[in-house]
Order: structure tokens, then sequence, then C-alpha cells
């Protein structure tokens, strides 16, 4: 098997699964003939046709909707939004009526919502955004983060036949740099796992997305210095897999959490507090986050690289607490 | 008499918005005595909007209410006691107590989509319900309302655009009471008919008195016959008036007295009740007939409401997440081989002629070719412009033989034709 890029991986999860399930179609802005400002979608107007791989106004509140309106005739459609930032343009769409839609009068909402987040290429404020806490506080959502080709695959495969509405953010730093092989055959990674990327004794660094690779750079510098660090990556953001989170911290008994979010409200907090309530008297330390600033995220390489966190400052705030 | 309805038809129209004015009374004596939860949002003097729109569409038909649609409700098969309870928030309600008034709904058999309380957001939720509709090949047709003030907001816009573009079968009312809440329609826009959107969305429109119930019930039959014909989306502006407040609590200060009084003289009750009487569609036994059938059905459904336990507390933490407790299947009506490939595959380009130019002929002699920007063409487009375009999605539809327009018709022919010998008896119908 040859190896895949993550671009690919979506792209490969796209073709099977509307190739398995006529009700799957796909949304969004410029996906048909251009493929996506990404090239996510290439390829599936050739195969699917104009009713299936639909181009849409640049109206992200009329593309959540009439999605939401599908899945209630049985479809499961796949909404891009060109670049997940723009998300804020539908916020009511999404976390009044899709997010509500099952709790209030029983109508589930079978559709995944997807596009590219994060940053790193100095895309500038509106281009390179994190917005998925304000997903994870929505209670009726799923927020999955996938940081390899194998899980991008998998998981928007698990995306697309689960009953509820998705968030799947694809880090757009990602989608051309990881590659892996991955298998012919027709797999799925359950949405709510998180997965222990490295095996350590000394400290827990929990993460996802790009800054999972992060950890992983900074753990292979700790080791240098004799610092087993265990790195999980989290996957899914909402619903949050506290067994593997509380089984490594009782495992390690220090936790250092990363994130590319902004500080104040990101997903450390929670994570802590989650920790503080079950697994408090098996803490040796506090819990230490690493995170992007509380800042827009600035366009300057100089100044989105002072923005980002990066292995140099995981590596500093991991021997702190190692020594704590 | 209209054409379009038989007399059984008439009076169901009566039935409807009589029962829906009585429900509301109803509703403001429970407010009253504090066994309403939240709040009651009369659609007293707009009740031939609601009936007489939700009464042009069919069984497999979609509709979303607004808030002041719950006559809508009924014309689609809820019950009063789905009122009571949903106001009430009782455990027996549709919603079991997660949500109030007419918020709730049914996809499986009623097709019903809940609104929310943000203006605006079912337009494109409902175009998403008439794309696949269309998608799966039902046939169907998907309605939705939207206030004078909720014309104002941008998913109005989003929505109604991706409907015109898609050339979806989806009938969207504003229901121009004149009022958004507090403030007169001249402020929310600056036009005198709400209608005159649909130019910028190059769809029809029609414009019709609110309170004439027949007038609206014709105007949407028509409408939604457009659109089940794969014309794409119609407009219709019902003209009316909101004659209480914006809700129970609301006095309605700020509406000048004189436009109250010109109102009352159009309640849309009143002037159908003349119409029938007219008509000679009925008299006062069947009036009153009809009349103790609407208190007797009341009767029963408000005690059954009253009598419901609230919900148990604990049950506020069911349900955010369907766990397989829902089983999502599409009702396919067409081949699935249609939609997959090698049948759905095609060549991935955009057909371009006249290159959007200002001059449209010359450019379009340059390009020799077909199709426009990829735009379908408006409906108020000159029609000395020729413009050609993209093969239209798949409208896989006529009128079916079980369409009540198709009975209708041939009915209404058989009445018109005279009266001659024929060689045999026909049978009865």
């Amino acid at each position: 098997m040859p190896e895949i890029t993550m671009l690919e991986a979506i792209r490969e999860a796209l073709f099977e699964e509307m190739e398995r399930d006529p009700t799957v179609v796909t949304l969004g802005e410029d996906i048909g003939v251009y493929g996506g400002a990404f090239k996510a979608t290439e390829g599936l107007l050739a195969k699917f046709g104009r009713e299936r791989v639909i181009d849409t106004p640049v109206s992200e509140t009329a593309i959540v909707g009439a999605a939401c309106g599908m899945s209630y005739l049985g479809l499961r459609p796949v909404a891009e939004m060109q670049f997940i930032d723009f998300i804020a343009c539908c916020f009511n769409q999404v976390t009044n009526y899709v997010a509500k839609s099952h709790y209030r009068w029983g109508a589930p909402v079978p559709m995944v919502l997807r596009g590219p987040s994060g940053g790193g290429v100095h895309g500038g404020p509106f281009h390179s955004g994190n917005p998925e806490m304000y997903f994870v506080h929505t209670p009726g959502l799923k927020v999955v983060y996938p940081s390899t080709a194998y899980d991008a695959k998998g998981l928007l495969k698990s995306a697309i036949r689960d009953n509820n509405p998705v968030l799947f953010f694809e880090h757009k730093f990602l989608y051309r740099r990881v590659k892996e092989e991955i298998p012919a055959s027709d797999y799925t990674v359950p949405i709510g796992k998180a997965i222990v990327r490295r095996e350590g004794r000394h400290l827990t660094i929990l993460s996802y997305a790009a800054m999972a690779h992060v950890a992983l750079e900074a753990a292979a510098l700790l080791a240098k210095e004799g610092i087993q660090a265990e790195v999980i990556d989290l996957r899914t953001l909402l619903p949050l897999d506290r067994e593997t989170i509380l089984g490594s911290v009782k495992k390690t008994n220090k936790l250092l959490i990363v994130h590319e979010d902004t500080r104040t409200g990101g997903i450390a907090g929670e994570i802590a507090a989650i920790v503080c309530e079950s697994a408090f008297e098996h803490l040796d330390g506090p819990i230490a986050r690493v995170t992007a600033l509380d800042t827009p995220v600035p366009y300057a390489p100089p100044l989105e690289e002072h923005f980002l966190p990066n292995a140099e400052k995981v590596v500093a705030a991991a021997r702190k607490l190692a020594k704590y | 008499m209209s054409t379009k309805l038989t007399r059984e038809q008439h009076l169901e129209l009566y039935y409807f918005m009589q029962l829906n004015r009585q429900l509301e009374e109803r509703l403001v004596k429970l407010f009253r005595q504090n066994k309403i939860v939240g709040g009651v949002y009369s659609s007293l003097g707009q009740e031939a909007v609601s009936i007489g729109t939700s009464y042009a569409l069919e069984k497999r038909d979609w509709l979303a209410p607004m808030i002041r649609n719950i006559g809508t409700l009924l014309v689609k098969g809820f019950k009063p006691r789905d009122i009571f309870t949903q106001h009430m928030a009782k455990y027996t309600s549709p919603t079991h107590g997660k949500d109030g008034t007419s918020h709730f709904g049914d996809l499986k058999t009623l097709h019903v989509v809940s609104p929310i309380s943000m203006l605006g957001d079912l337009i494109p939720v409902m175009t998403g319900v008439a794309m696949a509709g269309r998608y799966l090949g039902q046939n169907i047709v998907a309605m939705t309302w939207i206030g004078d003030g909720g014309t104002s907001t941008g998913a109005f816009h989003e929505g109604l655009n991706l409907a015109a573009t898609q050339k979806a079968p989806f009938v969207l009312v504003i229901e121009n009471n004149q009022w958004a809440y507090s403030t007169p329609v001249s402020l929310q826009v600056p036009i005198r008919n709400l209608a005159d959107r649909a130019a910028a969305y190059g769809i029809a429109s029609r414009i019709v008195d609110g309170n004439d119930v027949v007038a609206v019930y014709e105007t949407s039959k028509a409408a939604v016959d457009e659109c089940r014909a794969g014309r794409g989306p119609v407009l219709i502006e019902v003209k009316t008036m909101r004659m209480k407040g914006h809700a129970q609590h609301d006095p309605a200060e700020y509406v000048p007295k004189e436009m109250f009084e010109y109102w009352k003289t159009q309640d849309p009750i009143a002037r159908y009740e003349s119409y029938l009487a007219k008509h000679t569609l009925w008299d006062a036994k069947k009036k009153s007939e009809i009349d103790a059938r609407i208190e007797r059905e009341l009767d029963e459904d408000q005690k059954f409401a009253e009598e419901s336990p609230m919900p148990a507390p604990e049950t506020a933490e069911q349900g955010v997440y369907c766990d397989g407790c829902h089983t999502i299947a599409a009702d396919w009506r067409r081949p699935k081989s249609e939609v997959m490939p090698p049948a759905s595959s095609v060549e991935a380009v955009w057909k371009v002629t006249d290159f959007g130019a200002f001059d449209r002929p010359a450019a379009r002699a340059a390009s020799a070719g077909t199709g426009g920007n990829g735009a379908p063409p408006a409906r108020n487009e000159p029609a000395d412009v020729e413009v050609e375009k993209q093969p239209p999605l798949r409208v896989p539809f006529g009128r079916g033989p079980k369409d009540r327009s198709v009975e209708l018709e041939r009915r209404n022919k058989l009445a018109e034709k005279p009266a001659r010998p024929k060689p045999h008896k026909r049978r009865r119908r």
C-alpha cells in the first residue's frame, strides 16, 4: 500500500461512503467543479453528479440549514465550511437549530460539518482559527479533531454513519504533511475514544490535532533527558474519553495539556477540572498547560510562531512539571 | 363559492379556523389561571392565513410553522391536546416538556418540522427538506412561514436565495401582520409589498388578502401546484393584522386604536361565515353542529392536558443524543441506481456563454455555446433575452392520480359539462 496524506484519506472516506450509501450527499462552497479550496472533494462531482455534490451560494447559514433539513428526510449530508472560521456565520443554525433538535423534539440530525482549521500556515486572523470550544460547550453536538491520515478516514466514516451532528475539524497544517499507509479494507475509528500515542511513566501530555505531533516531538526530546512522557491524542473532544485521560493520570501522576486553541476557555481547563474532580489524590504536581496566547491568530510569521505552542515550549513546561 | 373546493372542504376550513380560535381563547384563559408555563402567542385575526395556506398541502408534503401558526399544526393532523400539553409543559406533550408552544414536530408521519425562536432559520431548513424530497423522488412540497419582521434576517436571504438557485419545491409565506413585536412594518422595510423581495431572487410571488380564507387557499394551492411541477419556489405575501400584542404580556398599546377598529371589520371568521351563508354552503344547524363538535373536542383535550403529569425531573438528562433510539431511513421513490455511478457521473465543467457581459447578444455570439454563467434564468427575465441553461435537476414528477387537485379538477370538469344523455348510467361517486 502506498502512503497517503490526511487530505487524501479524507477524500477517500467521502468517496467510499458515497459509494456505499446513496443517502450520503455533500454540499458547500466551490466543492464541485473546483473540488474545494483544499481539493478535499476533488473528483466527487464527476463521479456522483450535481444532485449529490452541490455547489452552494456563499451562505453558511443556508448550507447548515439545508443539510439539517435534508437529514430530516433520512439523508446523511456532509457540509463543508470552506474554512472552519466561517462557522461563526452559521453559529445560530449550528448551536440552536441543529444541536438542540434531538433533545427538543426527538428529531435526529445525522449530518457532518467539516472544514479546514488551525494555524501554522500564516492564514491570519480569519483563516487559522480553532473554534472547537464554542461547540464543545454545546450539548447535542459531537466534535472530532483527528491528527493522522488513518484516524481522519476512520473518524470521518464514523461521523457520516453517526445519528448525531458531528463537527469534523481538519487541521490544514496536517493536510499534506502527515502521511501513512492505510488499510484497503473498510474500517472506522470510534468517536469518543482517545489513543495513547506513546507510553511513558513520568508525566502525561494530553493533546490533539497538530499539537499531538508537537507533543510527540517534545516527548522524543524529553526522552533524551530521561523523562518518559506518555502522549495521548484525544481525537474526539466531545464526548471526551474520560477513562483514557484518568487512566493515564493515575499511572503517571502528572498532567500537561497542550492545545493550539487559545488559553482561556480552552479544553485544558475542562480536563483539569475533570482530573481534579476524579483523580485529585493521584496528582503529584499542578496540572500544567501549554496553549496559544489569548489573542487572535496573528498574520506575520514571527508573530504566529510566538502565538503558537511548539516543542520547545512543551519541553520546558514538561521539564518543570517532571521536577516538581 | 370556490370551484376548487367541495362543500365539505369549505366547511372543514371553517372548522379549522374556529378550532384554531377557540383553542387559543382557551389558552388565554389557562394563561390567566397560571396553568401555562411560558407565553401564549395569539394568532387572533390571522386564522385564515394558517388554515388557508396549510390546507393547500397534501399528506406527503412538509411544513414548519412559526409561533402564530398553531392552525397549520391542526390542519396537518396534530390534535388540540398536543397544543394544550405543549403550553402546559406536560410530560404527555409531543416534546415531553422539553420545549413549549408550537415548538414540536413529527418526521415520520405528519411531516412537520419544529420551529425555533430565531427567525428565518426555518427557511434554509425547509429548503433542505424540499431538496431532499426531490432527491428521493418523493414529489413533495415544503412550506414555511415568516413574519414581516423576520424578513429582515440574514437567514431569510440565505435560505430563499439557496431555494431559488436550487429551484427547490418550496413555498414561503410572508405573514405580514403589520407589527414586528412593537415595530410597524414601515420601519422594518422601506417597501410597501414584501412580495417585491421575490424579484431579487428571480422567483414567483403573489400577494393575497390574508383575511379571506378562500383567497389564501386558492393562492396557496396554485403555488403548491407550481412548486410540485418543478417551477421553483414561490413567495406569498399575505396581508393581515395581529389583533393582540406580541404575546399575552403585551397589551399592544402602541397600535393606533383606529387600526384595530378597521381590522375588526375584516375579521376572517366573520367574513367567512357570511361567505358560507351567501353561497348557501351551510345553515344555522350546520354551524351549531360544527361549533358543538369543536367545544366537545376542546373540552376533552383540555381535560386530558390538565390532568397530565409534569415530566419527572431526571428526564431533563435524557435525549441530548440519538443513541440508537431512532432508526434513520430514507423513503426512496426513485431507483437508487440513478444517483449512483455510473448513472450519476457527469463531466465536471461549467458551461459559460455570454460571459456575463453587458452586451449579451454579442458575447453569446462570441462564445457560441450554451449556458449563461451556469445560473438558471430568472423568472422575470425579459422574454426577448434568451437565456440557455444547464439541464435542470431532475424533477421526477407531475401530479399523481392521488393528488387532491387532480381529483378536484376532474370533478369540476364534470360539473361544467352540460348535461346530456349517456348511454349508461354513471356510477355514483
